[in-house]
């Protein structure tokens, strides 16, 4: 007689102490309790769930979607860990979707790598990876592998995480920061400047009002739309750390082009815009963790804006500016005053003024 | 009113220029050669440049950027006695970002903050004072800088650690004040001015009648001037309008924020607290009498300089620097022979290049690498 056994559905197991030790870290049963406890029952799914040192994801099924792989990695250090508008696990999700959705991919799959600070509250990355399958259920992806270490106090600052994604790239689609063309039109989906405006905010004293809050979003939605409205789309960035500016110029550089941008038609929050007034900041380099900046030829610029702002996360899309023929690699932009000042890339880090 | 958006008005501006236009018409030393208006302070320069005020005004209109950047204008051997102090073990030094990059002889606050000295960053004196109540088992010392805009605060802060008893702070005074640098600018045989745009926020401190000297004695016309670009357009035409009327006056352009008395409550504590150096170091002017201030006695505990040892060696600029020369306002910023080459924000030589109201970091940011590249 052949017994066929029957497979164990494995329970999860759980942390009983308030606080991360280093045993946790140990690789023993302490770890496979914090990694059950606070990922796998958060992220659970079917590629996730052999828990084995790799996920396997199938060739074919993937090729089914188009004929490149995207990949992509992040780190994210962020502090505060929750601040207005989201926390390190949502910002982690968001900017590893965000980065392989502005390749034209579709994103399939994330890992989650994890150093925790030894006294780290556990109820805190619970609330950090619910967060992440959150915003992960509502991209449309799975966290399907991750690893978990703990280190001595002072280590790391609380949390890290590196999130790592792969998408796959439709045949039809080509997008790269080289191929901007004189005509072409420069488009935003929204309002500049809040994510950078509201970790500033949350760090110091500045004791605002009404808080501003962080615009961190997934905008593979948003992307597909566009892509599909304006299917000539040349380029496209997030413009995240180093703000609106610095893809400018990463755009002009490659393209070996001139970028020249309308201040009148750059858009801001008031808030924001009073909070860089006080402090001496420049929102043009203020992060953004919900904007992409998208170079579109100029017959499609309509379309594109129409598809944008029917979208939740394009609402205030806006045409800021042209791409032209003229020293390559420049951007300028057009002030509300009339005249015209360069648009660098930022050295070093923005610092507020003194007098 | 927000005051942002309506001194920033285009029509405003067109028709200002229009009238700035006439009047240079009417003025005639303005057919031999260019009329030379300095605006002193480094956040008079920045507004120039991010607005691209320059390119807009009449060719007969030259603008002449002062040595107005309390960053700018610090000794690189003081820059080293931060960071011998910074290195201390028992010490948190807090200074304001803008400080933080710029170079002394052996690396700048924000190196020393890599290699392990602790430097924070702080928005303002009080700051400072609170790192001091929170970690009593350490030093706690302030980069105090800044013109009479910043004394107050730094003052208050002072007269605030000894009301709460607090042993563990100390400010390491680099306080500077205008007049006396304005009025080494105006000996100075190398400049040849006509007018001046007076710095809006220290005059908010001091109000305006410390200014008559420039008048009463040296005969040029002084507007006080907001930042905004429409404030710096029409103390431009005002400054203009003295030099047609043959007038020289001290006139008030900011008055929505400089009262003509200046801040009595700021300036007794400022009193209280400090009292004149006889003289101090300069980078790139030299030294100037009285032109420094520096804590009394009665508040010694308080002062980094009587606190800790500090090196206190005159360093020179290196030998291409010309900080001097653009900070005198005897030469633009693209014309040092480093600008640009040796001298970049990411590799600076001076304190011009990284300080936000730094003419040289100014002109890289905003533009006119147009005009250095017609001028080379």
């Amino acid at each position: 007689m052949n017994v066929v056994p029957l497979p164990r559905r494995r329970s999860l197991g759980q942390v009983h102490v308030a606080k991360v030790t280093l045993a946790h870290g140990g690789g023993g049963k302490a770890m496979k309790d914090l990694i059950d406890d606070v990922f796998v029952s958060a992220f659970n799914n079917c590629l996730l769930g052999p828990l084995e040192d790799q996920a396997r994801i199938d060739l074919s099924a993937l090729a089914a979607h188009g004929d490149r792989l995207a990949f992509t990695t992040d780190s994210f250090v962020v502090d505060p860990l929750f601040f207005p508008g989201g926390d390190i696990g949502k910002l982690a999700v968001c900017g590893t979707v965000n980065d392989l959705a502005v390749g034209g991919a579709r994103p399939l799959y994330l890992s989650c790598a994890a150093i925790i600070e030894e006294g780290v509250e556990l109820d805190l990355l619970r609330r950090i990876a619910k967060s992440m399958a959150e915003m992960a259920q509502q991209a449309g992806v799975q966290f399907v592998t991750g690893d978990t270490k703990v280190v001595q106090k002072g280590a790391c600052d609380k949390v890290f995480l590196t999130t790592t994604g792969v998408g796959v790239i439709r045949p039809d689609r080509s997008l790269g920061a080289d191929r901007a063309r004189p005509g072409d039109v420069v488009i935003v989906n929204g309002l500049l400047g809040d994510h950078g405006a509201a970790i500033l905010g949350a760090r110091g004293d500045m004791q605002l009002d009404s808080p501003i809050e962080s615009d961190c979003a997934p905008l593979n939605g948003l992307i597909e739309a566009l892509l599909t409205a304006a299917p000539g789309t040349r380029a496209l960035r997030d413009a995240t750390r180093g703000g609106l500016a610095t893809v400018l110029n990463e755009f002009a550089e490659a393209s070996q082009a001139a970028i020249e941008i309308d201040e009148d038609m750059t858009p801001l929050r008031s808030e924001v815009k009073g909070f860089c007034e006080i402090l001496g900041l420049d929102p043009l380099y203020l992060a953004n963790e919900g904007k992409i900046v998208a170079v579109v030829p100029a017959d499609e610029a309509d379309k594109a804006l129409v598809a944008l702002r029917a979208h939740p996360f394009g609402r205030e899309a806006s045409a800021i500016g042209v791409v032209r023929s003229g020293e390559p690699g420049r951007v300028t932009m057009k002030t509300v005053f009339g005249g015209t000042r360069i648009v660098d890339t930022l050295v070093g880090e923005q610092l507020p003024r003194i007098c | 009113m927000k005051y942002v958006d309506e001194f920033r008005d285009a029509q405003k501006a067109k028709s200002l220029l229009h009238e700035i236009e006439i009047l240079v018409k009417a003025i005639p030393i303005a057919k031999e050669r260019p009329i030379a208006i300095m605006e002193v302070c480094g956040g008079h320069t920045h507004s120039i440049f991010r607005y691209g005020l320059e390119g807009m005004l009449p060719k007969e209109i030259e603008l002449v950027h002062g040595p107005g950047c309390p960053v700018c204008v610090l000794p690189m051997g003081r820059v080293d006695d931060c960071v011998a102090v910074a290195k201390r073990p028992e010490v948190i030094f807090a200074t304001f970002g803008d400080a933080m990059r710029v170079p002394g002889s052996k690396g700048s606050l924000l190196q020393a903050k890599a290699d392990g000295a602790d430097v924070r960053m702080v928005y303002s004196p009080m700051d400072a004072l609170a790192l001091a109540k929170k970690h009593s088992d350490r030093e706690v010392v302030f980069f105090a800088i800044g013109f009479e805009t910043t004394i107050p605060s730094t003052a208050l802060t002072v007269l605030q650690a000894k009301a709460d008893g607090i042993k563990n702070f100390s400010l390491f005074c680099n306080h500077i004040t205008i007049v006396p640098t304005i009025k080494a600018i105006l000996d100075s045989p190398d400049l040849q001015l006509d007018g001046f745009l007076g710095p809006g926020h220290v005059s908010m401190v001091i109000g305006t009648g410390p200014y008559e000297f420039v008048a009463n004695y040296y005969k040029r016309p002084m507007v006080v001037a907001g930042f905004e670009p429409l404030d710096v357009l029409q103390s431009i035409w005002m400054v203009l309008k003295q030099i047609k009327e043959g007038r020289s006056e001290i006139e008030n352009q900011y008055a929505r924020i400089v009262p003509e008395g200046g801040n009595s409550p700021a300036l007794a504590a400022v009193a209280e607290v400090y009292e004149l150096r006889e003289f101090f170091e300069w980078r790139g002017l030299g030294s100037i009498d009285h032109s420094g201030v520096k804590l009394r006695d009665a508040y010694a505990e308080y002062d980094a300089e009587r606190k800790f040892i500090i090196p206190n060696i005159k360093i020179a600029d290196p030998k291409s620097c010309q900080c001097g020369e653009v900070l005198k306002g005897v030469i633009k910023p693209w014309q040092c022979k480093v600008f640009g080459s040796a001298c970049t924000p990411e590799t600076p030589l001076g304190a011009l290049m990284v300080s936000s109201e730094g003419a040289c970091a100014a002109y890289y940011q905003y533009g006119g690498v147009k005009k250095y590249e017609a001028a080379s």
